[in-house]
């Protein structure tokens, strides 16, 4: 019985998701759309005559109802068919398909560092609460939240890459390149999006367990004698999965974000920069299908946080 | 109160706060040289003519920091004006009025956070012109998502109390009730927030500066000119790194004030303090 409630549960979120993510298109769609700004206007530029914009809509079937553009797109996105760019005439999702892999790998890389230790020093902030390690932590985080991400990156390009010459300046990859030479190439942006993300995470593990650390079961520990490594291993730390896990998943999402601008920082060939580039050339076909892709990514991944949250809560497995 | 109890963080974040504020305000007065004046060699290292160097065509840096600080602490202070203002009635508005108005704004918010704020600004500056005023408009409507959700819930605390209910017996209108009531008493925990947004919107314009969508050239920005200056970068030349650094120095300094002014609001109300 338990067994079938969290699955309910666990559907209702996935539903939510899916029409989050309708909802999503629908706004993106009418944020290019229905504001002022012409695409045939863009493409051609002001000195175009009014037949060519003329035809050019037309083409394009600008001047259909918007509703029916909607589903075009949407229907063409369901399979598959993202468009095409404007500005070269080229398919969006051929041109997406090694970005979205460069992305993911680079995002990947970032967590599989930050993840780790922004736990392990979460946890070491808990231990020596109020001691200066906890003050340490605790002024890195405020500097790092307040750090542009451009001001982390290049200073990092300006001594490892420049001065002391380890690594590539700029994070070019290609698809013939060796495991290792791409791991190369993301090191510094990897280390920057950490960086990034590593104090909020910190924080947050660091707010989680402590709030657990409260607890009457904690006191009883302490009493009983167990050392404060002991406490936090076996009492507290099992208890903080679920709030920790969704502090991970919050990071992901927000890692995804940080790395439309750390891609152009490092000229790394990913999905930020494709969409960063194609904004400027007002693509709006492009700067669309990224922006949905985006969208997507993040909703995914709080989605997975509530649905982490659901499944480490026993509580919610027995409903009143 | 004395200068002696401000603690020495908070002291630090209003001097330099201050610093930041004068030099946007008394910009033209205070720089050495035109904004888009060239004066000297490409990328010439700090002199005692040009105390920070010169920028990627010759321009004096420090001027262009100067005047930089104008353009970009005016647009977040009005950014975070809307949203503030947007946010708070339209939260307050909610909490009081409740009903389908609430549901309809809520579900619009959330909508809205479900799009991470950076992708959605991009999206729109694609077929936006990227002039101050949409710049001013796309940050403070994005922004005011988060400030509805905090007034939403201070305002729905306060909503329920003995004084409210009073107010509302002796026949004032919604009106009354937003202005006259519940402002007043969720002013100390917005006016943290404040500071927290005013950061936000100062490293979210410098984002999309650095993109090249922000504020555009010749007009000097802190994040355009690190983008500008990024070349001097594999040269070995710091000049990028300069105002990248006064952005940092401009949060980091305003974090400090806006944590103290918290704290003491809350000590203020007998409340929790440091604890």
């Amino acid at each position: 019985m338990g067994g079938a409630f969290v699955a309910k549960l666990i559907a209702q979120r996935i539903a939510l998701g899916v029409l989050l993510l309708l909802a999503v298109s629908v706004l993106i769609f009418a944020g290019t759309q229905i504001l002022p700004g012409d695409v045939a206007q863009s493409i051609l530029g002001q000195a175009a005559t009014p037949q060519a914009l003329e035809n050019l809509r037309r083409e394009l079937g600008l001047n259909d109802p918007a509703y029916l553009r909607y589903f075009r797109w949407l229907g063409g996105i369901l399979q598959g068919d993202l468009g095409t760019a404007l500005s070269n005439n080229r398919d969006i999702a051929s041109a997406l398909g090694g970005r979205l892999m460069n992305t993911l790998f680079l995002a990947f890389c970032a967590a599989v560092v930050s993840v780790p230790l922004a736990i392990i020093l979460g946890l070491l902030a808990v231990r020596y609460r109020n001691g200066i390690v906890d003050k340490a932590i605790s002024g890195f985080a405020l500097a790092s939240t307040s750090l542009p991400e451009f001001f982390i990156g290049y200073l990092l390009i300006l001594v490892f890459a420049v001065k002391l010459q380890w690594l590539p300046a700029s994070s070019t990859v290609y698809d013939s390149m060796s495991f290792l030479d791409r791991l190369r190439a993301v090191v510094l942006p990897a280390t920057a999006l950490t960086l990034v993300v590593l104090a909020h995470m910190m924080r947050m593990t660091r707010a989680a367990v402590l709030n657990v650390m409260q607890s009457a079961y904690i006191e009883t520990a302490e009493l009983k004698g167990l050392s404060a490594f002991d406490i936090i291993r076996r009492h507290a730390f099992p208890n903080a999965i679920a709030p920790v896990i969704n502090v991970v998943m919050l990071n992901l999402a927000f890692l995804i974000v940080g790395v439309v601008v750390v891609e152009v920082i490092f000229v790394y060939p990913g999905m930020g920069q494709y969409l960063v580039d194609h904004v400027s050339k007002r693509d709006v076909p492009v700067v669309q299908a990224v922006g949905l892709i985006f969208a997507a990514v993040y909703i995914t991944l709080n989605m997975i946080a509530d649905i982490a949250a659901i499944l480490a809560n026993p509580r919610l497995r027995h409903p009143k | 109160m004395s200068v002696a109890r401000i603690p020495f963080g908070a002291l630090i974040g209003l001097i330099l706060t201050a610093l930041f504020l004068i030099a946007a305000i008394f910009a033209p007065w205070l720089a050495p040289f035109g904004q888009s004046e060239i004066v000297g060699d490409v990328w010439a290292p700090m002199s005692g003519a040009h105390w920070l160097g010169t920028d990627n065509i010759g321009r004096d840096l420090l001027s262009r920091i100067i005047f930089g600080a104008r353009t970009t602490i005016f647009i977040a202070v009005a950014a975070t004006a809307l949203s503030f203002t947007l946010g708070a009635v339209l939260g307050f508005t909610a909490a009081v009025v409740g009903g389908w108005f609430d549901m309809i704004m809520s579900r619009l918010v959330d909508l809205l956070m479900s799009i991470p704020t950076l992708i959605f600004g991009l999206v729109v500056l694609s077929v936006l012109p990227s002039t101050m005023l949409t710049l001013i408009l796309v940050m403070g409507i994005l922004d005011s998502t988060r400030v509805y959700r905090l007034s939403r819930a201070v305002a729905a605390d306060i909503n329920v109390m003995d004084f409210v209910e009073a107010a509302r017996l002796r026949g004032e209108g919604t009106g009354w009730v937003i202005f006259r009531e519940i402002l007043p008493n969720a002013l100390s925990p917005l006016v943290s927030e404040l500071g927290l947004r005013f950061i936000y919107a100062v490293l979210f314009l410098s984002a999309l500066s650095f993109l090249g969508l922000g504020v555009q050239p010749p007009e000097a920005d802190w994040g355009g000119m690190v983008k500008e200056n990024k070349d001097g970068i594999v040269f070995g030349i710091g000049a990028a790194l300069i105002p990248a650094a006064m952005i940092a120095a401009l949060a980091i300094s305003v974090n400090l004030v806006a944590d103290w002014v918290l704290n003491r609001t809350t000590d203020l109300k007998g409340g929790r303090g440091n604890g």
